[in-house]
């Protein structure tokens, strides 16, 4: 059983990320990276999609990581470290390697909804004993803040541009938290680094669990979201409180929703600091407003309702 | 004490895969190498090995999850055929670039479009320049003995490059033959522990796979893997040579047959070497100089020793079981002219395309080059270089 976790003892922990990688300042992921090694009790070995992370944080012949780290390819991080972690299983069957080790995976929205689902949800089948972490920022914005199937309705994209005749994104996000807890996979959840304790006390609890886990992580691009560098972790809160990102764990296909904002804010309190959504915020779009604002409340009903589904009853 | 039995193909190597006990492998279906990879979940199922399976989804996160267990630190197989190794064409670059010794059968089948199953080149020869190592089998007991010797040359510290075991669909893998299998314990001692060069799984010393490496040194990595490259054929005769001591059978970098004193002769990969062969012998008893020259170590290709054993032709026909579109000539042509382009006195090439999809390549196909070459070399003229043979006109 993990130990609860408290600041004080991560305040004592070494951050196994180390500063002078390259990410932009302002950037979610390394944050939710360092949050993420923070929460394990374990030792970790980790495998990395291509993507911002990626390059950014090993550039040779220098490396940001403090622990055993690889990157393969971009669609391919899920079945790289069910590879390690089949390895692992090996040897220490036939006695060579005793440690308990844990395995986790890292891949961006374009590499995790899109390119690498097809590797992910087959890892997740096959239930190796890994964690499979999703920085998702709505866009490919390694290559350039291109659409990919987890940017939101109505965002603005190099490939789908906010312009004369089309609003941005005409297609809503793919919910691809509820996707990999329909693998009945023991653990998927969805975390905030705004919400850091609650993103961490998910961490620890999953690399506790054996078998396969998800954790979807929002985690702000201010370069693709067109937003101020010190807001990242305002935004991220503004997405929670919205409910544009509720959080909430599927623990053995039981959903509860972890954190409920007392009063729930209208999603223009997210959208409006982000250039991306600018657009929005002409006349002849209200429209988009207005639809983002009904999905997301339909959203958060159906969660509400699924989370009710198991309450203990009165 | 060798052992003599009657099996396929895909059993023969499915039994080396047992005999060698690999730590991981990782399987997907594709004929005709299925029933290959069945028979070893087979000894998994059965305790026979202490490997783990991991039966992916896909060829490609059959490559990826390899790359990964290989990475980790330990003995790594799977193996593919046709449009599987098409799928894993990314990732085999990654393997070889990240010196990664995963040992492969590639039980060679057509590639689509038109869909066919049956026996050809086209899928290997698209993988030939991807840095991975190809041993080429004519039969069923050389897919076996290469096998064997794979894990040497890839896991040799001065290698560790991935090693593809090439052998043709159906024809091999499926027909039986005899085969005289090693004993068990000679093959484990033969292979001997393999110790990964700064495993994943050694948490002492935490390590980084994969890294970016940007114009400034990308070209020197690069580099560097071409050198290694040139140490395999040195290597590989090495290792044949401890494997002749053990089982008898002698291995080089490619088989010459009748070649040494002969005017005309064919150059030609795997199964379709021996029914060639047949027809050389009956060339030879006419008191044509007819011979024969079959390539084992596909890449890296060793132009230098082709040359030498192939200079003193007078014309020469370069049979390829793949095309290689585009107005060019086949793959395997295209090497061998290579080879002999550096002698001022080469043999007149020409080359034929047989065999794609299965079709079958008879005594008769062999018979019509040899008279073929017999004509080029009385007469030093060449007609058409490229032509397709056994093909309905």
């Amino acid at each position: 059983m993990a130990k609860t976790l408290t600041l004080k003892e991560i305040s004592r922990k070494e951050v196994l990320l180390s500063p002078g990688h390259r990410m932009c300042a302002g950037c979610g992921a390394p944050t939710v990276v360092k949050m993420v090694l923070l929460a394990s009790e374990y030792p970790l070995i980790a495998a990395n999609a291509t993507g911002c992370l990626e390059v950014s944080t090993c550039i040779s012949d220098y490396t940001a990581w403090k622990i055993p780290w690889i990157h393969n390819a971009f669609e391919n991080a899920a079945a790289t470290i069910s590879g390690v972690e089949t390895m692992y299983r090996s040897l220490k069957k036939q006695g060579k390697i005793d440690k308990e080790i844990k395995f986790i995976a890292f891949g961006g929205d374009g590499g995790t909804y899109d390119i690498g689902l097809q590797s992910l949800s087959g890892a997740m089948e096959r239930g190796h004993d890994m964690l499979y972490v999703c920085y998702d920022n709505g866009a490919y914005m390694n290559t350039g803040i291109q659409r990919s199937s987890a940017t939101p309705f109505g965002a603005d994209t190099t490939t789908r541009p906010a312009g004369s005749v089309i609003p941005g994104k005409t297609e809503r996000r793919k919910d691809l938290t509820k996707i990999l807890a329909a693998h009945n996979i023991p653990y998927a959840a969805q975390a905030s680094p705004s919400h850091w304790m609650d993103l961490m006390k998910k961490v620890r609890k999953a690399l506790d669990i054996n078998g396969p886990k998800f954790i979807n992580i929002i985690s702000p691009c201010n370069r693709g979201w067109r937003s101020r560098t010190d807001d990242s972790i305002m935004l991220s809160r503004l997405a929670v409180e919205t409910c544009c990102w509720p959080l909430y764990e599927i623990e053995n296909g039981v959903t509860k929703i972890t954190f409920k904002p007392k009063e729930k804010k209208p999603v223009v309190d997210f959208l409006k600091p982000q250039g991306r959504f600018k657009h929005l915020f002409k006349p002849e779009n209200e429209w988009v407003l207005n639809k983002i604002q009904q999905e997301t409340d339909k959203e958060w009903e159906k969660l509400q309702r699924e989370e009710s589904c198991f309450a203990p009853k009165e | 004490m060798a052992k003599i039995v009657a099996v396929t193909g895909n059993e023969a190597v499915a039994n080396a895969l047992r005999q060698v006990d690999p730590d991981v492998c990782a399987a997907y279906p594709i004929t005709p190498q299925t029933d290959m990879m069945q028979r070893f979940a087979g000894f998994v199922s059965d305790g026979k090995v202490k490997s783990e399976l991991i039966l992916v989804e896909s060829e490609h996160s059959s490559m990826s999850a390899c790359v990964g267990a290989s990475a980790a630190g330990g003995r790594v197989v799977t193996a593919t055929s046709s449009q599987g190794l098409a799928l894993m064409w990314e990732i085999l670059f990654i393997a070889s670039g990240t010196r990664l010794p995963i040992v492969m059968p590639v039980v060679n089948r057509a590639l689509s479009a038109p869909l066919n199953i049956h026996g050809d080149h086209s899928d290997a020869m698209g993988a030939r320049d991807s840095g991975w190592i190809q041993l080429w089998s004519e039969n069923a007991q050389e897919a076996y003995d290469n096998t064997i010797q794979a894990f040497r040359v890839a896991e040799h510290m001065d290698i560790r490059l991935p090693v593809m075991i090439c052998l043709d669909g159906f024809i091999i893998s499926h027909s039986i033959e005899r085969i005289e299998y090693l004993e068990d314990e000679e093959v484990k001692l033969f292979v001997g522990e393999f110790k990964q060069l700064n495993p994943l799984l050694d948490m002492e010393h935490p390590v980084s796979y994969g890294p970016l490496i940007l114009p400034d040194y990308y070209m020197e990595y690069r580099k560097a893997q071409d050198e290694v490259e040139s140490k395999v054929a040195k290597l590989v005769l090495d290792v044949a040579d401890d494997f002749a001591k053990m089982s008898g059978r002698r291995y080089g970098l490619f088989e010459t047959y009748r070649l040494d004193d002969a005017e005309i002769g064919l150059v030609i990969l795997n199964s379709a070497a021996g029914t060639s062969k047949d027809v050389v012998d009956e060339f030879r008893n006419r008191g044509i100089k007819a011979g024969l020259l079959k390539p084992r170590l596909y890449r890296p290709f060793p132009y230098k020793e082709v040359g030498e054993a192939m200079k003193h032709l007078k014309a020469v026909c370069v049979l390829d079981r793949a095309d290689a579109f585009g107005g060019s000539y086949g793959p395997l042509f295209i090497d061998i002219a290579t080879s002999l382009y550096p002698y001022r006195e080469k043999p007149i090439l020409i080359n034929k395309i047989y065999g794609l999809g299965g079709r079958d390549y008879l005594p008769e196909h062999a018979e019509i080059v040899l008279k073929e070459l017999v004509d080029v070399a009385a007469s030093g003229t060449v007609g058409s270089v490229k032509e397709y043979i056994g093909v309905r006109e």
